[in-house]
């Protein structure tokens, strides 16, 4: 008995010996739990409380509603609405396949949407929401809400969307707005502007839409909002409303580019239409255009294929990015150059052989005319579109000085308009042509021939549509440059407060005023009977100085002959028209240029014509469908009743 | 009569444990109507679960340890017979086979297992004369190995480790060597990598994440991540209950069960977490105390199993919450929501009160 308790009460003090290790172990374990909890509670509590904060606050964003653009008479050109969306986020969605497959059994789903959706999702990142379906009505959004609950990761949102109510009309002016790209966000983030596009998907890509994207997006108002885990807004803490962005009134017309536009009918081409005293841009078409409401989601691969692959190439900006030679619209500049460098002032003229030859060379360079001209003065020279005369002139002023002076009009520089020049989609400069660019361009030196071909405005000279014209409204403005501009007005979209954007004079060139009247006499004649354009001019009930040109698209061999019934269509000339009216007082100047036209008299001249019988009388075309058919079906019945003097220039 | 009837109700309930329990049963649902987000029916539902458990607590407190004694031998081989009935016919949920169709309802034996074990392996040692031998350590720890593999192939890591270690607490307890100690726990360092290598994946990420929560902070880290910006942002007192952001705008993840410790946390801060601490030291030192009165080799090993048990609930749970342990899904004792851990819990209890008012009738 004395034993066991003894064996007990030995086992009974081991085992108090084992339990105070375990309360010592206790001890310090839980010394270890209030050493953490001190250490997140009281010496990180800050750094705690702030990420606590953080995540209970949010600030959401909101976007002001994108200004309008608008044509001079008010006329709506952009606008936005509001439309229910369905959009989905990758990241939060288990089967992507699956899910689109269970909402197009609730809401249609075409192809092109799937194929949308697979482009954008293609570059956006996962967490961030892509537009399956757009443009829900009121039924199908409530037949998805009541259905939410099935699909976690798809939210239906209430979107501003942007509109082109006139659609292709003036898409190249107006341009188009897109989703925000990886590029876009570099640009905003390198401009500093990215906090501003918080919550905004959509920017400014081409023409205005993108030239004038500061004043058009506004800036961005914010909610500061408590959230839940889900980031569902449970209340809002204050709120900075955004300001809408400004609208943007045209200098344009848009009846008048309608008229523009219906006037080149199938053709391929482009018409700069400018206020020669202010610089405003009147009308600005490029033909073929394209519907920018396309462009406005993310375009589905088959319309991009479509028009990236047409070959009348509808997506290029051919005032901005078309460049031609001129042709013989150049011979004025090139006149006016001889003129003010002391050369062929009147009374000088040549007696026109139908060529001309360089001093001991025997190659003839021809005048469209085989049989010449006979007697011919620097007036007449432009209205008889006379290339002898230009030639010499030419090679006698010598390439840099022909080139240095027509440069005051303008050519082989970039007008600087208010479209499209930023994120390195800049307008094309054109080309003027100098013996140290050949050298730098093709290692070759200039050929005497190169200066004569200059002349008559060939060989490597380019210019763009709108260059084209600005020149035009220089020499109307007798030498001023205005620089063009396609926006006369910014609304302040909240208080109605118009600002003009006042006209900026880019040029005084000093001119001499009785050769600038030798030079517009020569271009007035060219619109009245026997000039290149008497048709363009007959009856117009004002005066028309203008010019005609046409430029070669494929060169053509020595003592070989023109022939455009066995010249592939797109090997046909291009046809180039000039011109500004009133002529004594001008408020209109244009170029405009057909491609594959041929003729400037009789294709180019008559679209300027109804451009400027609307500017300056407002007359609208009466017949103007009738007239495209026939155009287009009886090309060889048009022309032969047009004198010969306007089948070439 | 009815200071009788009270006297007969209470004659094997412990005033000072139940005290404490009544204390954290009533933190329990103040801090459940916050983490439910002001859910009545969460608390009327805990509050039946706490009858339930309160229930048993009395009914095992009035069965003597002898009678415990007897029957720990079938309660194991009926755990471990419905642990392999898990493995052979259990429902899987959530990626693990834990759960057993019984008809009538779902168990969950591994739960059953947390009381089986320590009774099982303190009747083993009880029944053997004088001090345990070797060799009784050995067989000892083969009756731990089998459930505690079962269990970890379910798989569910978190109920294994603390079956083992409520196993472990007895082996010690009844003086397992220091020598062996020492020599084990540098053998599990050793065998640390082979270990590693025999983990499930979400085991081993689990881990990893332990060390590093933002390596994964939207996925496994998230919980973690969340639950210790609750506990940092309570500060020294709280933001006061029901007004913790954290919880009440749904970022803590589940609040209502294994993380409640950063509701509680988040609302009551530092001090309030002290004051839950010094609670639970307490109830381990009450527990102690009657391991240490009791009177048979049985009760005693059993006693304190069943107390540091809880400890180790308890610390794994805020070890966890606060980001000190990985994430291994145990609840925090008396606080979390949930039925069966409440059960287990108060079983557990009520054996420390049998043992602690029947042992003035073995002396007489």
């Amino acid at each position: 008995m004395g034993a066991e308790l003894k064996n007990y009460l030995h086992e009974q003090h081991y085992f108090r010996v084992r339990l105070g290790v375990a309360v010592l172990v206790v001890f310090s374990l839980f010394a270890l739990l209030a050493f953490r909890f001190s250490y997140l509670q009281l010496k990180q509590y800050n750094h705690y409380q702030t990420l606590a904060e953080n995540n209970r606050i949010s600030l959401v964003p909101i976007i002001p509603n994108r200004g309008l653009i608008l044509d001079k008479n008010g006329v709506v050109l952009a606008h936005n609405f509001f439309a229910y969306t369905l959009e989905i986020t990758p990241a939060k969605v288990k089967n992507l396949e699956e899910t689109i497959a269970d909402i197009s059994k609730l809401v249609e789903v075409s192809s092109l949407d799937r194929k949308r959706f697979k482009k954008i999702r293609e570059q956006s990142h996962s967490f961030e929401s892509v537009p399956i379906r757009t443009h829900l009505n009121e039924i199908e959004a409530a037949r998805f809400a009541v259905n939410h609950y099935r699909f976690p990761g798809v939210e239906i949102k209430s979107r501003l969307f942007r509109h082109y109510p006139l659609g292709k009309l003036g898409s190249h002016m107006v341009g188009y707005i897109g989703r925000i790209n990886d590029k876009d966000l570099k640009n905003l983030e390198e401009s500093g502007d990215l906090s501003n596009y918080k919550g905004s998907d959509h920017i400014g890509k081409s023409g205005l839409e993108q030239f004038y994207e500061k004043q058009l997006h506004g800036t961005t108002g914010f909610q500061q909002v408590e959230i839940d885990a889900d980031g569902h807004a449970v209340r809002v803490l204050s709120s900075t409303p955004p300001t809408p962005g400004d609208n943007i009134i045209l200098a344009a017309d848009s009846k008048l580019q309608e008229i523009a536009e219906t006037a080149f009918g199938a053709h391929r081409g482009a018409l700069v239409a400018i206020n020669p005293k202010t610089g405003e841009v009147l009308s600005y078409v490029s033909q073929p255009t394209f519907d920018p409401n396309l462009f406005v989601d993310g375009i589905d691969s088959e319309n991009w294929k479509a028009l990236n692959e047409s070959l009348d190439k509808p997506l290029i900006n051919r005032p901005l990015r078309g460049v031609y030679p001129p042709g013989s619209t150049f011979k004025p500049f090139v006149a006016l150059a001889g003129l003010e460098a002391g050369k062929r002032a009147p009374p000088f003229s040549i007696q026109d052989p139908g060529f001309f030859t360089l001093p001991g060379k025997k190659h003839r360079y021809r005048d469209w005319k085989p049989s010449g001209h006979g007697t011919v003065d620097i007036q007449k020279a432009i209205t008889i579109s006379c290339d002898t005369f230009f030639y010499g002139l030419a090679m006698e002023m010598g390439i840099e000085n022909l080139t240095s002076f027509v440069r005051h009009f303008g050519f082989g520089r970039k007008s600087g308009i208010d479209i499209d020049n930023k994120n390195g989609k800049s307008e094309n400069g054109g080309l003027l042509p100098t013996p140290e660019w050949k050298q730098r361009r093709f290692k070759q030196p200039w050929y005497p021939g190169e200066t004569v071909i200059v002349g008559i405005g060939q060989g490597y000279t380019l210019v763009t549509p709108l260059q084209l014209a600005q020149a035009t409204a220089i020499l109307a403005n007798n030498g001023v440059a205005m620089k063009p501009r396609l926006v006369s007005h910014i609304e302040d979209a909240q208080s109605g407060k118009k600002q003009i954007i006042a006209p900026v004079i880019q040029d005084r060139i000093a001119l001499n005023p009785n050769n600038v009247e030798i030079v517009k006499r020569g271009m007035i004649d060219v619109t009245l009977p026997g000039g290149t354009a008497a048709s363009v001019g007959a009856n117009a009930g004002y005066s028309i100085a203008a010019k005609t040109g046409t430029a070669q698209v494929i060169g053509i061999k020595q003592n070989e002959k023109y022939n455009e019934s066995t010249i592939n269509e797109r090997h046909l000339d291009h046809a180039l028209f000039i011109a500004y009216a009133p002529a004594e007082d001008p408020t209109i100047a244009l170029a405009v240029i057909v491609e594959n036209g041929r003729h400037g008299g009789s294709t180019a001249g008559p679209i300027a014509r109804k451009v400027m019988d609307y500017y300056l009388l407002g007359k609208v075309p009466a017949t103007e469908a009738a007239k495209e058919n026939k155009t287009l079906t009886g090309n060889t019945a048009v022309t032969t009743t047009i004198p010969e003097e306007e089948l070439h220039d | 009569m009815i200071s009788k009837l009270l006297q007969l109700l209470f004659k094997h309930i412990d005033a000072f444990l139940m005290t404490c329990l009544f204390f954290a049963l009533l933190t329990s649902l103040f801090v459940l109507y916050s983490a439910s987000g002001q859910s009545l029916e969460r608390v009327y539902a805990q509050a039946v679960n706490m009858g339930v458990a309160l229930s048993v607590l009395w009914v095992v407190a009035n069965i003597s340890p002898q009678k415990l004694e007897r029957v720990a031998f079938a309660l194991y081989v009926l755990g471990v017979l419905l642990l392999i009935a898990v493995a052979l016919f259990g429902s899987i949920s959530h990626g693990a086979r834990r759960w057993l169709n019984i008809g009538f309802t779902q168990i969950q034996p591994s739960e059953l297992m947390r009381i089986a074990m320590p009774m099982m392996l303190a009747w083993y040692f009880a029944s053997r004369e004088g001090k345990p031998s070797a060799t009784n350590f050995i067989i000892a720890g083969f009756l731990l190995a089998v459930p505690v593999a079962l269990i970890m192939k379910q798989p569910d890591l978190g109920t294994s480790l603390l079956i083992a270690s409520s196993g472990f607490y007895v082996l010690f307890l009844a003086g397992l060597s220091w020598k062996f100690l020492v020599g084990a726990a540098v053998s599990l360092l050793a065998l640390m990598p082979i270990f590693w290598s025999m983990l499930h994946d979400y085991q081993r990420k689990r881990i990893e994440i332990l060390f590093d929560p933002t390596q994964d902070p939207l996925g496994a880290g998230y919980h973690t991540i969340q639950a210790i910006i609750a506990i940092g942002s309570g500060g020294a007192t709280g933001k006061g209950w029901l007004n913790g952001t954290q919880t009440q705008l749904d970022f803590l993840p589940e609040r209502t069960t294994d993380f409640i410790f950063a509701v509680f946390s988040e609302e009551f801060g530092f001090l309030g977490n002290m004051l839950l601490l010094t609670l639970f030291t307490v109830i381990i030192i009450r527990g102690l105390m009657i391991a240490s009165q009791a009177q048979s080799t049985f009760s005693r090993l059993l006693a304190g199993a069943i107390t540091l048990n809880f400890f180790s609930y308890a610390f794994v749970n805020m070890g966890m919450v606060s980001g000190i342990l990985p994430v291994v899904g145990v609840p925090l004792p008396l606080i979390s929501y949930g039925g069966t851990s409440m059960v287990t819990l108060c079983l557990g209890f009520g054996i420390l009160m049998s043992i602690h008012t029947h042992k003035n009738l073995v002396a007489n």
